[in-house]
């Protein structure tokens, strides 16, 4: 083992690396809001069977859930201009992103909201709640609570599919990864950073996630 | 009598000698095609438009064709050899062919051993896009998008010289790169005149014209060295095929382009 590492491509291509890291932290955080509240109104719509929502949302949540996202991906940027519907790489590359978080956080919240054990919805009628202060006191926020673990993973896992946008030709981090390895042929410089990089982001995404969910979801210390 | 039995062998020494020396000193090969009537060409077989094996077992394509043209000008007829890329230059260096028109590029390595005709065949990378962008050289790429596989020959070189107002769309393989053309996500597309070709040939979602070249390699036909008669003839072919426009629909059939002017 006598290989030379060479990292000093890291100085010439640092705008770019930044720009591909902003690009990655963009796509995930609009992705995982939007999508995150997407999939509130989706598990909403389908745990009381509002129709026809519950119905729609079914639909989606199956067709997301067994697709791969690239064939999603490729779908919404070569697929619709024929229909019309043109979008660039990066409205392309944000839409799938949402649609995707928000199937996925449609049955994690749902499997929340479900686990409610109705001797607390009736508690709360005791009590003389307002319809609207049971789902939010009583269903959502225990339910949300439930789940924070599993919805952050969510968006972690979206922040690390949101490499494959690079096949659009959005400059996000694997984009920005991939063209420097073409230029340079340093794959295993550039890939190193990369990983090194990746794995740091979800470091950070996850701990924020933690904190969020511990300080604005529960205001209390997660079980 | 005895003094030319002495000299016998030396007689015989210097016979060996300039027969060793006539391949190179006097054999004339296009003599030698007109006596046989027979002109023998190497041409691909795996490498469409300019050649490939149809259903019928017969090579067809623009090489097949200007061969053709070849043999009916020169009033022989034609026995085509199938070539590989690899092997065509020592099939024509061993005199088991008497030209080569197999899409090959000229080069410093090769001119040392074979040489060359006049271009019969564009052969370029290239900015390509529809009719209603009017656009003829690379300074007017600005504000445009184009798109182009990462890494390929295109990508260097428009990466080095495009103004920087122009938007590169860079994907990952030559099919993405043309989807993103066809389906409308880019205006222009820079790949190679052969992959324009059959873009153009399968696809009518968007028509397909060159804007400008990029890099420029032609192609020449190959003949051995020395062979100035042959290489004459085949350059008079040439320039007639150019001028009364038979290259030219050569071009239109397989390219499905116009022969450049320059070429």
């Amino acid at each position: 083992m006598t290989y030379q590492f060479d990292f000093s491509f890291i100085y010439e291509y640092r705008a770019m690396l930044a720009h591909g890291i902003a690009y990655t932290v963009y796509l995930t955080l609009v992705g995982g809001t939007v999508g995150t509240l997407i999939g509130t109104v989706g598990a909403i719509c389908r745990t009381w069977d509002i129709k026809p929502f519950a119905g729609l949302y079914q639909c989606y949540v199956e067709l997301f859930r067994n697709t791969p996202f690239l064939v999603q991906l490729f779908l919404i940027f070569f697929g619709l201009p024929s229909l019309g519907i043109r979008m660039s790489e990066g409205q392309a590359a944000i839409l799938a992103i949402i649609l995707n978080v928000g199937a996925y956080s449609t049955e994690i919240i749902r499997a929340g909201l479900q686990a409610t054990p109705k001797g607390q919805i009736e508690a709360a009628q005791s009590l003389a709640f307002t319809r609207w202060q049971i789902f939010f006191y009583v269903m959502l926020r225990p339910a949300l609570r439930k789940v924070w673990p599993a919805l952050s993973s969510q968006i972690v896992i979206s922040m690390l599919g949101s490499a494959v946008c690079s096949q659009i030709s959005a400059e996000e981090l694997t984009f920005v990864a991939n063209f420097i390895q073409s230029r340079n042929f340093r794959a295993f410089e550039t890939y190193f950073l990369t990983t090194a990089i990746y794995f740091a982001m979800a470091f950070l995404i996850r701990q924020s996630l933690n904190l969020i969910g511990r300080y604005a979801i529960v205001r209390r210390p997660l079980p | 009598m005895r003094t030319s039995r002495f000299f016998r062998p030396l007689v015989l020494l210097g016979a060996l000698g300039l027969g060793s020396l006539a391949p190179v000193a006097q054999a004339d090969v296009l003599a030698n095609i007109t006596k046989a009537g027979v002109i023998k060409i190497a041409v691909p077989q795996d490498f469409p438009p300019f050649g490939s094996v149809g259903a019928d077992m017969k090579p067809s394509g623009y090489d097949i064709d200007v061969a053709n043209l070849i043999g009916k000008e020169m009033g022989t007829k034609v026995e085509l050899v199938p070539v590989s890329s690899a092997n065509r230059v020592p099939f024509l260096t061993t005199g088991k062919v008497d030209l080569v028109i197999s899409s090959m590029g000229k080069n410093a390595e090769r001119e040392k051993v074979i040489d060359f005709s006049s271009a019969y065949a564009p052969f370029f990378n290239g900015v390509f896009g529809p009719d209603d962008i009017k656009i003829s050289k690379i300074d007017e790429l600005a504000g445009k998008t184009v798109s182009v596989t990462r890494g390929s020959i295109e990508d260097l070189e428009l990466s080095k010289v495009a103004p920087a107002s122009a938007v590169l769309k860079r994907f990952e393989d030559n099919n993405a790169t043309i989807a993103a053309y066809l389906s409308g996500q880019t205006q222009l597309l820079a790949t190679g005149n052969v992959v324009a070709a059959a873009v153009h040939e399968r696809s009518k979602q968007r028509s397909l014209g060159v804007k400008f070249l990029v890099k420029n390699s032609p192609c020449y036909i190959g003949l051995a060295q020395g062979e100035t008669a042959l290489q004459n003839k085949v350059n008079e072919i040439i320039q007639k095929a150019k001028k009364n426009g038979s290259l030219n629909e050569i071009s239109q059939r397989w390219l499905h382009a116009a022969l450049p002017a320059d070429l």
